[in-house]
């Protein structure tokens, strides 16, 4: 019996025209001020935006702006204050409760507000959705102009999953009114950490 | 069967809704505008986009094969069908052998066009969709009106309720805030206890044999990622060969499909969580068919952005449902036909050949060209109805007769001066919805004779 992939495969074959090349684009970006360009295209998909000095910061930010209720969990070794996944826990139902996450970016992408979160920097892959709100710790290193300079740092990175954040999940579905809140996270900060190491 | 100017014509009945709609979409559009302006290498990246998807296309069979070699390697389950019966016939075996009759999916145009759902609850299995444009439409027993805005034909009242008879919010409420509300926490729960997920797939990586799915509400992976079980569909046409082309097609995508500079949301699958099953599933469905028709083949670089059907004159007043194919618009009206001509032989039609779709298309598919290639194709197949033929044979024989062509324009002209009754009547479908212009006292020619006359 022939199998569907390969009647696929040969119809494919059979089809397909005569190879065509096609030649890679170079796209010159400007590589400055991008923290502020960030800032304002993250601004624009409904996140905000903030500066902290250091690490230590973080917890102070998180109690006057988010309250000292909740659960709050960090995939952060330097915020030990947080709840982390030390508890090794593997059954992402657990995190329905996640009030706030904190998670550190390795790429912010200045074009559109992007941050880019492979799957060993967020414990779990659910927890960037499932938590009523999110802040994402980023260093001054991790600010690129576009996704071009982006996938170059990425480059051949073995991550089993990854994601690029871009504000607080959102849907317009009903009328084009744009609401906050989908199904992921309400809200959305990225925090520039100036000094990240103390 | 009614066909695409029938229903338009239903539409088209309720003027106020039909400007609505138009507006809407038409807002959508010049979002799009706005958004692709601030980038100056636009262009640049479209005529790469293009060519990365040509180039795919002539050797799709290698990175088929490729794709599928390091999807295994990645622990994740390839499964092949033919036709929209294989598919879901291999996604019902999956949730069966793993003892499941609760599913919630996430946006997939390939498994409406598979009509997926039905299938399934047709076999005992229960079907959620979380997009919440999705969840509505399904409320209302309806297939979406767009591919990226499902729910773009109803108003606001009409899914307060929906939300009312199904989700328990008060009778009248209709405030979207409340309403989006209201679905975030249905679907939540939803999310928690679903043991098995399916997901649409936005571009699949050869190199890598990793997936990518763009949403703005997070659903794709809130199913996914609380689910033992993700299932992913995909067309055949999805693949891209490297990685970093994903920075080409994000940049595009997004900006044409409503003007956003990315969706919330760019999830990228490479391995399965631990402890997960992953199946992936390649859908040819007429594909294969399609990349042999030299004229045709190019609708296969479409990445789905509907940027086509915001700017469409006739899909903005005509809606999604009169094209009664899944992928509505000027794109759906290039892709229905080659799954069945006679069928979708109407859709073609429903153009005005005016090129905006072609203009704006992210990948350069030369959509108003295929409609008329399609045209070409179908009347030489005998699928078009005999009165349009003989029409444009009376059109032609006068349009190559110069003088009777004067002729009946002076007649006509006469005719609606004195009898505007004449044409100002049901008889005339031109008047369905429009008003007659004023006959004007004499012909461009005979302007234009007269002009040389006193000037002479």
């Amino acid at each position: 019996m022939v199998t569907s992939k390969a009647r696929i495969l040969r119809a494919v074959k059979a089809n397909q025209p005569n190879f065509i090349s096609f030649v890679d684009i170079n796209i010159p970006q400007s590589a400055e001020d991008l923290p502020n360009k960030f800032a304002l295209a993250l601004g624009n998909v409904g996140g905000k935006f903030v500066e902290l000095d250091h690490l230590q910061e973080v917890q102070s930010y998180i109690n006057e702006n988010f309250g000292q209720g909740g659960r709050v969990l960090s995939s952060l070794a330097e915020l030990s204050k947080l709840e982390g996944l030390n508890v090794i826990d593997t059954n992402p139902h657990h995190l329905a409760n996640v009030s706030l996450a904190v998670l550190s970016a390795d790429i912010a992408v200045a074009e559109n507000g992007a941050c880019w979160l492979p799957e060993r920097n967020i414990l779990q892959r659910v927890l960037p959705f499932i938590a009523q709100h999110l802040i994402i710790l980023v260093s001054v290193k991790a600010f690129v102009a576009t996704m071009h300079q982006a996938y170059e740092t990425i480059g051949q990175d073995a991550y089993g999953y990854g994601v690029f954040v871009a504000g607080p999940s959102k849907t317009a579905d009903i009328e084009q009114s744009l609401v906050l809140g989908a199904h992921g996270p309400r809200s959305m900060t990225v925090c520039l950490i100036n000094e990240w190491s103390a | 069967m009614k066909d695409h100017s029938e229903l338009s014509a239903i539409f088209n009945a309720d003027e106020q809704r039909v400007n609505w709609h138009d507006e809407t979409l038409w807002w959508i559009r010049q979002k799009r505008d706005k958004a692709v302006n601030t980038l100056p290498e636009w262009e640049l990246l479209r005529e790469n986009a293009s060519q990365i998807k040509q180039h795919t296309l002539s050797n799709l069979s290698a990175y088929l094969e490729q794709f599928e070699a390091k999807a295994l390697a990645n622990g994740v389950k390839v499964h092949w069908a033919a036709n929209a019966a294989e598919h879901n016939e291999i996604v019902l075996s999956i949730l069966k052998g793993n003892g499941i009759n609760r599913m919630v999916k996430s946006k997939s145009m390939l498994t409406e066009e598979c009509h997926l759902n039905t299938f399934l609850e047709n076999n005992g299995i229960e079907v959620i969709d979380s997009d919440l444009g999705e969840r509505i439409v399904q409320l209302a027993k309806e297939p979406p009106s767009h591919i990226v805005l499902p729910c773009i034909h109803k108003k606001k009242e009409e899914i307060g309720e929906l939300f009312h008879e199904h989700l328990d919010t008060p009778a009248g409420e209709a405030d979207p805030q409340v309403l989006t509300e209201a679905a975030r926490q249905d679907l939540r729960n939803v999310f928690l206890t679903r043991r098995a997920a399916l997901t649409g797939v936005n571009f699949a990586v050869a190199e890598t044999g990793e997936i990518m799915i763009c949403t703005n509400e997070g659903n794709a992976d809130m199913g996914a990622h609380l689910a033992d079980i993700h299932l992913a569909s995909m067309g055949i046409e999805k693949i891209i060969p490297q990685r970093r082309h994903l920075g080409i097609f994000l940049r595009l995508l997004a900006r044409s499909a409503t003007g956003q500079p990315i969706t919330t949301y760019s999830s990228h699958f490479r391995t399965p969580r631990l402890g997960q099953q992953m199946h992936i599933i390649l859908v040819d469905n007429g594909r294969s068919q399609q990349l042999g028709r030299d004229h045709f083949r190019n609708a296969l670089k479409c990445i789905r952005c509907g940027a086509c059907m915001n700017t469409c004159p006739v899909y903005r007043k005509s809606g999604g449902h009169s094209y009664q194919y899944t992928i509505s618009g000027p794109i759906g009206s290039i892709l229905a036909p080659n799954l069945d001509m006679k069928k979708h032989a109407d859709l073609p039609f429903a153009s005005t050949l005016c090129g905006s779709c072609t203009n704006v298309c992210p990948v350069k598919i030369d959509i108003h060209n295929q409609l008329y290639q399609w045209r070409q194709e179908l009347v030489g197949a005998g699928y078009v109805d005999a009165k349009k033929k003989w029409a444009m044979k009376a059109m032609s024989f006068l349009f190559a007769h110069p003088s009777l062509f004067a002729w009946v324009g002076k007649v006509g002209r006469r005719l609606m001066m004195i009898g505007p009754y004449l044409f100002n009547n049901k008889l005339n479908p031109w008047y369905h919805q429009r008003e007659m212009p004023r006959a004007a006292k004499q012909s461009f020619r005979e302007w234009y004779k007269q002009r040389a006359k006193n000037n002479g």
